[in-house]
């Protein structure tokens, strides 16, 4: 157990100095986060003066930009930019037979250079969040209690599980389908919508509702958000982060699964 | 007991074959031909401790699906192999700490990072203590020259030192098997050498079992005693170098220097003239015939010097090549016909 926490404790702190090895693209990438959610402000603000309205679908304005802060932090921790499109190239130009050589695991391995990314983006980026949140604190109704807190905390770890295993599949689909470029958008226009990332998802009509009630889309941007807000009721709180981890762990084993489907169909492509 | 013991080893792909032009390809979003590539026929082959083994063969000929399979990388469609007593491709991660694969046209390293993180990374994943893991490190660093290059960023190495630590990771858990795939592709002659002396040293020194692919026959007069020739998926020939030559080729090289004036107008009724330039000349002569032709020659005329060498090997190994599997189409009747040739001369 020693041995594997020093293996992981190595393959992290690789991955974050890799990350810092081009600090221009870094740095730009980490700080130009923050442009939508201005631009988000303005656009609902204009939305609220057009419709002559202090409220919609139970939002206030307040609320509706509290909930886009919110869904910034959650998609900070469940968003995973280049991770089933990086599996897929491994794939196709044949980089992934490392992990079919040397003893390492692959879903661990990407695991851990994930968690080293995201950590590196947090250490920078917790700056302008921090500063972002304390301009825009007047927007928030309070701080929740205690038991919600724990309960939004554990979304958003339950998040970063979530998001990392689901793209992680779409990426090992690559051993069937070698390109998933297709794939990925069509996810990502489903992610777009019904994670609750373009809109909050309250506000949509039945039976669109319950329909997204029984994705897993929603626990990557919305549903910390909701905890956040009050939104879910406090009687099911751990019910739905019970929900949440059941997705985790249907996703660890359809990735495990994939992956060693994948491995001994594998056509050692690239040379 | 044999390292590498492999029984009736078959691999097959099913390929996608794409026809030319726009209508074809609108047609193959609805139907798809396939067509199977059978890129191992069925290979038997023990190969025993301490061996340094060559496997030749043309482009597509199954050299590297081979190692593929006894390293685990794909699964085959039938038989059986075994390394080290272990089924590759369950990959066990007893056998994985127990051989390496290189591979000259793919980098494992940490592309952003110097090697030696990469290097500490395997010492890591393969658990070697820290004692063995500087020693080999050390060592293997001496004997490449490259200890001024450990803390470069690998993106920033030339194809040559790149080529070099790729061998020091491979080789830092002191693997028994390594399966090398054209590792001195695209090198310089300079750092061609450099690698062939590093191996054969490594080699004698270790006692370790080798299987190599190359392209290079200096790679393989200077490393191999044993050569596996695998043509259209089949070994058509397993034996020494020298064998290569006695069985596939027919002719040997006379090379003559008479003396001034003694040289005959006639040379061709020896043999074919493959060169003139008085007083030297060199002509191909049949196998059979070289006593005859020599002793005839040395009767009638004036020899100052006088050479007989088998013909450049490239040259042999390129014949036999070209008995075999035609390189585009490996999986085709003519390529399994042509194999089929080669594997009958050889008998």
């Amino acid at each position: 157990m020693i041995v594997r926490a020093q293996v992981w404790w190595t393959i992290l702190q690789m991955c974050i100095a890799e990350r810092l090895a081009y600090r221009g693209d870094f740095i730009l990438g980490t700080t130009m986060r923050f442009l939508p959610i201005v631009t988000q402000i303005f656009l609902w603000t204009a939305v609220f003066a057009s419709a002559q309205s202090d409220q919609m679908a139970g939002y206030s304005r307040n609320d509706v930009v509290a909930y886009y802060l919110l869904t910034m932090v959650a998609r900070a921790f469940s968003s995973m930019p280049g991770l089933a499109s990086g599996i897929a190239t491994q794939i196709r130009d044949g980089q992934i037979k490392k992990f079919l050589i040397q003893p390492i695991d692959l879903i661990g391995f990407s695991l851990l250079a994930r968690i080293g990314h995201k950590l590196v983006y947090y250490a920078i980026a917790i700056g302008p969040f921090a500063a972002v949140f304390y301009l825009c604190r007047g927007f928030f109704p309070g701080w929740p209690a205690g038991e919600v807190t724990a309960a939004f905390v554990a979304s958003l770890v339950l998040s970063f599980l979530l998001g990392f295993f689901l793209e992680s599949s779409l990426g090992l689909a690559g051993f069937w389908t070698l390109e998933i470029s297709s794939l990925l958008f069509v996810y990502m226009l489903f992610n777009f919508f019904f994670s609750g990332h373009m809109f909050p998802l309250d506000i949509v009509p039945d039976p669109w509702r319950t329909a997204i009630e029984y994705l897993p889309l929603k626990y990557l941007a919305y549903f910390p958000a909701a905890i956040f807000l009050g939104k879910v009721p406090e009687n099911r709180l751990w019910l739905e982060v019970g929900v949440e981890a059941a997705w985790v762990a249907f996703f660890i084993v359809l990735c495990r699964w994939l992956m060693h489907r994948g491995f001994n169909r594998y056509s050692g492509f690239g040379g | 007991m044999a390292v590498i013991e492999i029984r009736s080893l078959k691999k097959s792909y099913r390929v996608y074959q794409k026809q030319e032009g726009l209508a074809a390809s609108l047609k193959s979003l609805f139907h798809r031909q396939y067509r199977d590539v059978h890129a191992v026929r069925g290979i038997d082959l023990d190969v025993h401790k301490g061996e340094f083994v060559a496997f030749l063969g043309p482009n597509g000929a199954g050299k590297t699906t081979t190692l593929k399979l006894l390293s685990g990388v794909i699964t085959p469609t039938s038989g059986t192999a075994h390394v080290l007593g272990f089924v590759p491709w369950e990959r066990e991660n007893q056998y994985r700490r127990r051989f390496a694969l290189v591979m000259g046209q793919k980098n494992q390293l940490w592309w952003d990072l110097p090697a030696q993180e990469s290097f500490q990374l395997h010492q890591k994943i393969y658990c070697i203590e820290p004692g063995a893991f500087q020693r080999t490190k050390d060592e293997l660093v001496d004997l490449l020259g490259v200890g001024a290059l450990l803390g470069r960023p690998v993106r920033e190495l030339s194809l040559g030192e790149r080529m070099k630590m790729e061998l020091i990771a491979a080789l830092l858990h002191s693997p028994e098997v390594l399966f090398l795939d054209e590792p001195t592709i695209g090198l310089d002659v300079v750092a061609q050498h450099n690698i062939q002396k590093f191996l054969k040293h490594y080699q004698q020194l270790r006692g370790i079992t080798i299987l190599l692919t190359s392209h290079y026959m200096k790679d393989v007069a200077a490393l191999c005693k044993r050569v596996v020739i695998i043509a259209g998926g089949r070994i058509v020939h397993d034996g020494s170098l020298a064998a290569v030559i006695d069985r596939f080729s027919d002719y040997k090289v006379l090379t003559l220097q008479f003396a001034d004036e003694q040289m005959p107008a006639d040379l061709a009724r020896f043999g074919e003239v493959l060169e003139v330039a008085a007083p030297r000349a060199r002509i191909q002569v049949d196998r059979t015939e070289i006593s005859r032709v020599l002793s005839a020659i040395l009767s009638n005329y004036a020899i100052h010097d006088v050479s007989v060498e088998d013909p450049p090997l490239e040259e042999v190994i390129a014949s036999v090549f070209a008995m075999s599997a035609s390189p585009a189409q490996p999986g085709d009747a003519q390529a399994e016909h042509a194999a089929d040739v080669a594997a009958s001369a050889a008998k």
